[in-house]
């Protein structure tokens, strides 16, 4: 825990406004010269159930949610239904105070609306407060809002309530809200931040904050985005003016963002009947000559595996995009896990031959996603950029400069007619599309329209016109030479510099992560440093081709290593066992798969636990210790 | 040489450029209906004017998925029913291209059904042929979506207690602009049927009935046809929905008690394609986006001059 940061929590119902009242204030703090990163945690449901989003804030880096928060503002959930204690969810009237106050750490600072809460009905809460020195602001914010525009601006109520305890200035909410707001609500909103401001200030005479805006400074512009907003700008940024899709949580951001400005581009949005049609489109789309998106999250995923097998077999280069969720199937809709890692590895029948990335945070995920759509027209590959729904839907700060990049709408080894007229062709004209041996496996495409270019593009095995064939000898040159694309990339990957790498290069131990939660455990292990264990860590982002060398290395350079990641079978572990071929005996694994992201603190104690005490058990945390073979 | 030089290419154009010279006979049973297809498009597409290599042919599995291998075009041999959606984006990629989809009564009404419904449903400017001949073929003689009720087969051995798919209405009610079928044993009608198919600005869809005679042997040879825009018996309007909607009822119960009618069903030469509506509210360039990347001179946009303020 650190005390120079502000890590400020919203709650309320689904419905309340709480996303976009905590994107502004995030955005207030950013403009204030901090750091920001946020987390979000909602049901999947339209009204009501407990929803919170989080807004860390720090003058140095932050990379993370942090442990517990320390700044409460609590809505009413107006959208409840169930006002019973014994209903299945409880009475979720009270949610927005009496769920969020186990991780308030002491010290912390509570708003609640009382116009809608009633704190007595949370068993102990004075005493509570009292033990864990909580300030507690009880304040009629529902009634304020209706006085003076409506019921539903009470957010903006409790935002003026807050800048007034952390003494914040105004001044950056007020500018987003002349943003963001139309003329007609933006008066009374303007009002209401005032007034509660004030109001709390002349009520409270508050001189010192109890916790209070840290200060910070920025030497260049800083936008506020989430990894959905990056992925879908590093599509735009590599010529994808082609998707198509079908709603489903959370991948949907993507898919919104895309279809929203794929038109400003000349580009076209597709929304179709299904899964199976939304890849099958994107490999229709590329094959005549665009450069193509789709995606999903797990179940959508499940449907592409057969466009996806099609696109290997045709080498028809695609972009998928997977957003994990908590499966097996419906799952949790809304909660994250890194549990479809074996899925879009090896679904769909046959060898898998694709690209797997899993980029650890926003700006990873705006260079993988470039990185996808290059390596699938250079190499004719599909490739899966594989998130979640932590990097999808978290925002942090990243400086402007990181997206000054020239674009490339480059199809990759594509012939002109000029230049297929030089290619080997059978007597009848048709051209060798698949040849045997190419450099790297890449025979070069021709796209329906040129002259001098047909061929046919068959999810059979095909000799080199495309034409049908099961020969022996037919058969292994082209699974040799497909596979061969898959080393080539290797090789290519090894100049990218994908992987994620913290703490000292000497140190004892070692934490192999991928994907979304490498911020987390770099905090973790920066902490562990800082009370003086010798840990570093590997986020890896290249699932496949995996950078085995890198991790050999990586293993090889410390005494043990623990593998942290959001799944229940420890997949991860043995993707990197399968790749290493031993090494059993040095890896055990720290899992979570609770529907919330790991904290640093559960990365910290659960590594404490399993590698210096050696027992395991990390007590109060919902994470899981498996050990290494033999132990 | 412009990107695409096969596109738009005013030539004569000889029926034997479409005969490959790799496999230039078709593996298909000897009186296999499915002879009947390729005969009428090797006729149709010189007719219509549309080369070879300005052609896509799009095709699901089964023996009809075979079309592509002997019909000597720019083909993609897709899935089991995922002809529709692979042709499809093709199209919007390229409007350009002749795009033209094509296999089973299995590929198309059953597990491809749903993208049937919704390609039919956006009238794509494209060509749908469905070689239907009541069976299962390539995987020897199963039940298939149109196979009458009570057919008997190794799948459904106590004879299929299910009603067959109905073809004609099914497209109407989803949405296809052109709605016709046609029989193997009548190559005239076939020709000028798939002609007019090809010429149609939407979503024509021919059912062609294709006899199967090594898997069933039961079924009727579709013999003697009646093509209902010539008979007397037979009077509606073709572009009247309702009574083309009695005509398509009539025709496909008519089918199993032995009456094979055949024609133009449904005929809506109004209705905007898919491209046109797209383009009319802004989602589609009116230049073909695969032209784009050809371009030297296009200033290709980037996210950090457009969209990136809006987080700052």
């Amino acid at each position: 825990m650190t005390d120079d940061e502000l890590i400020w929590r919203i709650s309320g119902g689904s419905g309340d406004g709480i996303a976009s009242t905590s994107q502004n204030f995030a955005k207030a703090l950013m403009r204030s010269g901090l750091n920001v990163f946020t987390h979000r945690h909602y049901p999947s449901r339209i009204r009501g159930g407990h929803t919170y989003t989080e807004v860390r804030a720090s003058a140095g880096p932050v990379e993370s949610r942090g442990d517990g928060y320390n700044f409460l503002l609590a809505l009413g959930d107006s959208f409840a239904r169930n006002p019973q204690e014994e209903a299945v969810y409880g009475n979720e009237e009270i949610k927005p105070l009496s769920e969020n106050l186990d991780e308030l750490r002491e010290g912390g600072v509570i708003i609640y609306d009382e116009g809608l809460l009633d704190a007595s009905e949370i068993p102990n809460f004075e005493e509570r407060a009292e033990e864990n020195d909580w300030h507690v602001y009880p304040l009629d914010l529902r009634g304020l809002a209706r006085d003076m525009g409506r019921e539903v601006m009470r957010n903006t109520a409790g935002v003026g309530a807050t800048c007034a305890i952390t003494g914040m200035e105004l001044g950056h909410v007020e500018d987003l809200m002349r943003d963001a707001m139309p003329e007609k609500i933006l008066e009374p909103n303007l009002e209401i931040l005032e007034t509660a401001y004030n109001q709390v200030q002349e009520e409270y005479d508050i001189d010192a904050p109890d916790v209070s805006v840290p200060t910070g400074e920025h030497d260049e512009t800083q936008l506020l985005m989430s990894g959905s907003d990056a992925i879908s700008y590093g599509a735009i940024d590599e010529g994808c003016r082609f998707i198509s899709g079908y709603p489903m949580t959370p991948w949907t951001e993507v898919f919104t963002i895309m279809t929203k400005n794929l038109p400003k581009l000349g580009g076209i949005s597709e929304q179709v009947e299904d899964e199976i049609a939304a890849a099958a489109l994107a490999v229709g789309a590329s094959h005549a000559g665009v450069k193509a998106m789709s995606g999903s999250s797990g179940g959508g995923f499940a449907l592409m595996s057969e466009p996806l097998g099609l696109a290997e077999m045709t080498e028809t280069p695609v972009v998928l995009v997977e957003a994990m969720r908590a499966g097996p199937s419906t799952g949790m809709p809304t909660k994250p896990e890194q549990s479809d890692l074996e899925h879009v590895l090896y679904t769909s029948q046959g060898d898998s031959q694709r690209v797997v990335l899993a980029p650890g945070t926003v700006e990873e995920a705006y260079e993988q996603s470039r990185l996808a759509f290059r390596l699938a027209y250079e190499y004719q590959i599909p490739t899966i950029l594989l998130y979640d729904q932590k990097l999808g839907g978290e925002l942090k700060n990243v400086p402007k400069s990181h997206f000054d990049r020239d674009p490339n709408p480059d199809l990759g080894k594509t012939l002109s007619e000029d230049a297929l007229a030089d290619e080997p062709h059978s007597g009848d004209g048709k051209f060798h599309r698949f040849q045997h041996d190419v450099e790297d496996g890449v025979s070069p495409r021709s796209i329906p329209g040129q002259k001098g270019g047909r061929f046919l593009a068959t999810g059979n095995e095909h000799d080199p016109t495309g034409h049908i064939a099961e020969s022996p000898d037919n058969r292994v040159a082209q699974i040799d030479r497909r596979t061969e694309k898959l080393e080539a990339i290797r090789a290519d990957l090894d100049g990218e510099d994908t992987g994620s790498y913290a703490g000292p290069e000497d140190a004892e131990y070692g934490i192999l992560t991928f994907g979304s939660q490498q911020g987390t455990v770099e905090e973790a292990v920066g902490r562990l440093n800082d009370a003086g264990i010798s840990v570093k860590s590997y986020g890896v982002s290249d699932m496949l081709p995996f950078p085995t060398e890198q991790v050999e290395a990586f293993v090889e350079s410390v005494d043990e290593v623990l593998v942290v990641e959001m799944t229940a079978s420890g997949q991860f572990r043995g993707l990197v066992q399968k790749n290493l071929g031993r090494y059993g005996e040095k890896l055990s694994s720290l899992l979570k798969y609770n529907g919330n992201p790991f904290e640093p603190a559960e990365v910290v104690d659960g590594f404490e636990a399993a590698i210096i005490e050696g027992d395991g058990d990390a007590s109060g945390h919902q994470t899981t210790f498996v050990p290494a073979a033999g132990d | 040489m412009s990107t695409f030089s096969a596109i738009g290419e005013e030539r004569e154009i000889d029926r034997d450029e479409y005969t490959p010279g790799v496999e230039p006979q078709p593996t298909w049973c000897p009186g296999c209906g499915d002879f009947s297809v390729l005969k009428a498009l090797k006729q149709a597409l010189p007719e219509v004017g549309r080369t070879p290599e300005e052609t896509l042919l799009c095709t699901g599995i089964g023996c009809s998925g075979k079309l592509n291998s002997y019909l000597d075009t720019y083909g993609f041999h897709t899935i089991h029913g995922r002809s529709l959606p692979v042709a499809r984006a093709a199209k919007l990629a390229n409007p350009d291209l002749e795009v033209i989809a094509a296999g089973g009564d299995g590929d198309g009404y059953g597990i491809g059904g749903n993208h049937f419904i919704h390609t039919a449903r956006e009238n794509h400017d494209m060509t749908y042929i469905v070689f239907n001949n009541e069976i299962f073929g390539l995987t020897k003689g199963q039940t298939s979506p149109t196979s009458p009720k009570g057919h008997k087969s190794k799948t459904q051995p106590h004879g299929s207690a299910k009603e067959p798919v109905k073809p004609l209405s099914m497209s109407l009610n989803a949405g296809a602009s052109y709605v016709a079928r046609t029989a193997a044993v009548n190559p005239n009608q076939a020709k000028e049927i798939i002609t007019e198919a090809i010429e149609h600005d939407g979503f024509a869809h021919v059912d062609f009935l294709t006899q199967c005679p090594t898997w069933n042997k039961d079924a009727r040879q579709y013999v003697p046809y009646i093509d209902v825009n010539d008979s007397d018996d037979y009077e509606f309007d073709k572009t009247d929905r309702v009574e083309a909607q009695e005509m398509m009822r009539e025709t496909e119960e008519s089918l199993y008690e032995g009456e094979v009618l055949t024609g133009r069903f449904y005929v809506d030469e109004d209705r905007p394609s898919y491209g046109e509506e797209k383009r009319a509210i802004g989602e589609m360039p009116e230049e073909p986006l695969a032209e784009r990347y050809w371009d030297d001179e296009y200033e290709w946009e980037r996210s950090h001059d457009m969209f990136l303020d809006k987080h700052a």
